[in-house]
């Protein structure tokens, strides 16, 4: 356990490191100047030479990034270019409502997935052959289209859900659950696809085994040997997947928040790198990646729970 | 000389152009891989033809505003946009920028991961270590998020979106070209390369990537699918392809700007999308359906034919014999096997009486562990009892449904098997395992249950049963686990317990304790066993009767000491002689020549006639029946008689 912990945490530092160096690296190497580049013909000089000396463009690369590390830990992410905010207060604004958009898809995708697959493993035939082909179908639609259907379906056909905006939890419990349903429907759909055929997959191959065959000739009775013994067995590569998806998810969310209008960090990655403000693109990237790594971290202490090879040794 | 023989071997295995135009062949062959290469040929064409045959489309700013937010018409097949344009014009053109992006994205991909995922797997070591632990820090980064930090800088940049979009998903190319390469290179003809002298690269360029091709194209069609969702996503969010380019996402997204006006819009671009995502997942599908098999064996189409053949309404009233605890008569099992049916087990009869113990002996091979699973209804995939009885405490086992087996299983007839360390679920502590096998099989519940646990381990005489509770079955030796199954197969205090090799894969200490407990047990609870072994030195030690088996056929049955002094069948003799037991001089081991002949396709007359040494030409004339040779000492040797006086 100890040894992972540490394992973790050696990959984690050049993992941030390389995200947050990356948009320096690349300002460097971009032909001509970043900010004459980004402010193109409408900038005054004025404009010009104060947007230089924010993205210190006035300094080589490695102390740029340097000074902006060392303010960096201390969770100052430094303002926007934009409308000059502090880039640390938005993302702690909008961190939230991405974090609940995305366990609430993680939630449906382990449920509805790990459901659908143990069904599909058990009830062979036209049931399983029906979830492939929708598996499939699901694989195959982009996110942001699904979810452009299901707003016209639920939202100006069937008037059920709102179509779009975003209400936070304190201001009203139901207005906000109501609010996320559609986005963590579309969003999570092609995980759920993506679990429940893996979970198949794991089911049928331990169902297969030995072990559960013995079981099954000392009168051990099916519910147990598939929702104890081939689930809990099955579970570890159906992690696996889980944590690959959510990893996936973030791609997914923003391009959900963008359709759903949900300010959450995945709007304000597009706003900011449509409106070439560094600073905020920069600092989104880094707390995404911070969150990929505590996903992968939860996926590690999964793997520890459910096998225990792995934990004694 | 020696390697002119392996030599001309590797050119016809990897023979590469040969073994590609087959592989096309074979790929050619199915109707699904036909329809997705026609359809990314159109696809490709429409890419390059359109922008040149129409070129305004790209460039224009807004049709006949008067015509616009159309359905679909003689005029315009898919209607028109919010700007009067045609949707159809949009669609083609727009094709071209989508394909642009797939197409950067592929050739990083395989730039990057086809020479490396080679390096790490052919040359291993640190540099494979090393690499694989950059591929898995890159797996683990958000990919779309660090494309758009990109475009924050390159805006609108289709190629740099794309190439870091290469750059970011290349370890999953780079893992399976890995993983491919590394048995490859175990193989034989390679190692003949490498003596030959051939350079590394060479080797490589003919015999190591015509091998891996089918799943280096599984790979980039799948990747290709997930540039095209990553480029269509971002044309969406309209960071490439800004208006008025035409692009699939924008598409979708000016779709769903008017969506409440012209529901219509957002299904033409994302159809296009779905489609080549699915003509390419499909493409790689086919590729490798292509791709195995040739190599691997296919898998049983029906995942669960039917285990047990309900047979109906002539099963024979039960003959209830005091005497007999399990009655096999006329057992016929059969598999389905590509040439048809063949039966593992034909006309099988034998009985075992309470408390008493039964071996089975024979080859691999003979039919012994298929009657065992068939009593217990357990033959698996494909396997199924054509005929026979099985009356085991006055019903017919053979006619059971399911539901009513899985009350025998365990608490009246329990089954152990030649590998403990497999026996055992892994993710559950052995005393989990040992509650659960009670609480299933006996009334037993809460304390009452546990303290039946801690009573079944020391009954099997583990060292330390409270401890060995606790542990996984991952911690135990082969005997400690062995001695764990027995526990659970107690269990339900069984009348019968059929032992199925249960010392084959322990050491020779081992197996004297594992059969002493056995004997032990059976002293104390008055259980039968069937007990199938290939060991004759096993039967003389614990049992009190013996059923030979030869190719699916019981060839013998005799008490013990019948057998050992006087046997009936020339195959039980050459079984005898082979015995280690028997050899107490230093000299070679006699064995037992030929082999068991193959499923369907058994000699006609005598099934040992091919290896024994006492034939005649009587031995040729038909089925041979099992001929009474003594007090209930059988025999399937129509010269059994002289056979028995040798």
């Amino acid at each position: 356990m100890v040894s992972m912990v540490i394992r973790r945490v050696f990959t984690a530092v050049p993992l941030l490191l390389l995200v947050s160096s990356l948009s320096f690296v690349l300002l460097s190497l971009t032909p001509g100047d970043a900010a004459r580049q980004i402010l193109g013909t409408r900038g005054t000089p004025e404009q010009y030479e104060a947007l230089r000396q924010q993205l210190g463009l006035d300094q080589p690369v490695y102390e740029q990034f340097w000074h902006w590390l060392s303010r960096a830990v201390t969770g100052d992410f430094g303002t926007s270019i934009i409308n000059g905010t502090s880039v640390a207060g938005e993302i702690w604004a909008r961190l939230p409502v991405t974090l609940s958009l995305i366990s609430g898809a993680i939630l449906v995708s382990v449920v509805v997935g790990v459901a659908g697959g143990v069904f599909s493993a058990v009830k062979d035939g036209w049931l399983a052959r029906a979830i492939d082909a929708l598996v499939l179908v699901v694989w195959a639609l982009p996110v942001f289209w699904v979810g452009s259907m299901l707003v016209v379906v639920f939202a100006i056909k069937l008037e059920w859900l709102p179509a779009v905006g975003y209400v936070p939890l304190s201001e009203s419990p139901t207005a906000w659950a109501r609010s996320l349903a559609l986005p963590v429907f579309a969003l999570s759909l092609g995980s759920v696809a993506a679990v429940v055929k893996q979970t198949r997959e794991a089911m049928l191959d331990v169902l297969g085994s030995d072990y559960i065959r013995m079981a099954a000739a000392n009168g051990i009775p099916p519910r147990s040997l598939i929702f104890r013994h081939a689930l809990k067995n099955a579970a570890i590569p159906v992690v696996t997947v889980v944590g690959l998806q959510t990893i996936g998810l973030f791609g997914g969310a923003v391009l959900i928040e963008n359709l759903f209008a949900v300010p959450g960090l995945g709007s304000l990655l597009v706003t900011s790198a449509l409106s070439n403000d560094i600073p905020a693109v920069q600092a989104v990237a880094v707390v995404f990646t911070l969150v990929v790594i505590i996903v992968n971290f939860a996926v590690d202490i999964a793997y520890g729970l459910l096998n225990p090879k792995l934990r004694s040794s | 000389m020696t390697l002119v023989a392996p030599f001309t071997e590797i050119t016809d295995v990897s023979g590469s152009s040969s073994a590609d135009s087959r592989f096309v062949r074979r790929l050619l062959r199915r109707p699904q891989a036909v329809a997705c290469l026609v359809y990314l040929a159109v696809l490709a064409v429409v890419a390059i033809a359109s922008p040149i045959l129409l070129p305004d489309v790209a460039a224009e700013r807004a049709g006949d505003l008067a015509d616009s937010l159309q359905g679909p018409s003689s005029q315009h097949w898919l209607g028109t946009d919010s700007l009067g344009r045609d949707v159809l014009q949009r669609l083609l053109v727009g094709s071209q920028d989508t394909l642009i992006g797939v197409g950067v994205a592929l050739v990083v991909v395989m730039l990057l991961g086809i020479p490396l995922g080679l390096l790490a797997g052919y040359v291993g070591g640190r540099l494979d270590r090393t690499l694989c632990w950059i591929a898995d820090l890159v797996l683990s980064l958000p990919a779309m998020v660090l494309v758009i930090v990109v475009l924050s800088v390159f805006s609108q940049n289709l190629v740099a979106a794309m190439v870091t979009m290469g750059v970011l998903t290349a370890p999953a190319l780079f893992r399976v070209v890995r993983a491919a390469t590394l048995p490859v290179r175990e193989q034989l003809y390679i190692a003949a390369a490498v003596v030959a002298g051939l350079s590394p690269s060479y080797i490589v360029r003919r015999h190591v990537l015509p091998r891996i091709v089918g799943p280096i194209i599984v790979q980039l069609s799948l990747l290709a699918a997930g540039a095209l969702l990553l480029q269509t996503g971002l044309a969406f969010l309209s960071l490439i392809a800004g208006p008025p380019a035409p692009s699939w996402g924008g598409m979708v997204a000016d779709g769903v700007g008017v969506m409440f006006q012209q529901g219509w819009l957002i299904w033409p671009p994302g159809i296009a999308i779905a489609l080549t995502v699915l003509a390419l997942g499909l493409l790689g599908d086919a590729v490798r359906d292509v791709s195995t098999e040739g190599w691997s064996p296919k898998r049983s189409p029906s995942r669960s034919t039917k285990q047990r053949e309900k047979k109906g309404a002539h099963a024979p009233a039960v003959s209830v014999d005091d005497d007999v605890l399990l009655g096999i008569r006329n057992l016929t099992v059969s598999f389905a096997s590509s040439g048809g049916n063949v039966r593992a087990a034909e006309r099988v009869s034998f009985e075992v009486g309470p408390g008493e113990t039964v071996g089975v002996v024979g080859e691999s091979g003979c039919g012994k562990t298929t009657t065992a699973l068939a009593i217990l209804g357990m033959l698996g995939h494909g396997g199924h009892v054509e005929d026979g009885e099985a009356h085991f405490a006055g019903q017919d086992l053979l006619t059971l449904s399911e539901r009513d087996i899985q009350e025998v299983r365990g608490s009246e007839i329990a089954y152990i098997s030649q590998e403990p360390m497999v026996s055992l679920d892994p993710a559950f502590r052995i005393g989990w395992q040992l509650e659960e096998a009670v609480r299933a099989n006996t009334p037993l519940r809460g304390a009452d249950a546990k303290r039946r646990v801690q009573e079944l381990l020391e009954q099997v005489q583990l060292p330390d049963p409270k401890r060995a509770a606790r542990m996984y079955p991952h911690e135990l030796s082969g005997g400690m686990a062995q001695r764990v199954v027995i526990a659970r197969a107690l269990a339900g205090e069984p009348r019968l317990l059929i032992a199925d090799e249960p010392t084959t894969a322990l050491d020779v200490t081992m197996q004297v304790e594992i059969l002493e407990l056995l004997r032990s047990l059976q002293r104390e609870h008055g259980m039968a066993i069937l007990l199938v072994t290939h060991d004759l030195g096993v039967v003389a030690d614990i049992c009190d009767r013996v059923v030979v088996m030869y190719a699916g056929e019981v060839v013998e049955t005799a008490s013990v000491a019948d057998l050992f002094a006087h046997p009936g069948h020339p195959y039980t003799q050459a079984l005898l002689a082979s015995n280690p037991h028997n050899q107490h001089a230093a000299g070679m081991l006699p064995t037992i020549p030929g082999s068991v002949p193959e499923l369907g396709a058994m000699p006609p007359g005598c099934r040992f006639l091919p290896r024994c040494t006492q034939s005649t030409p009587a031995c040729e004339l038909g089925t041979i029946p099992l001929l009474q040779i003594g007090e209930r000492h059988e025999s399937r040797c129509v010269h059994a008689r002289e056979v028995r006086s040798t």
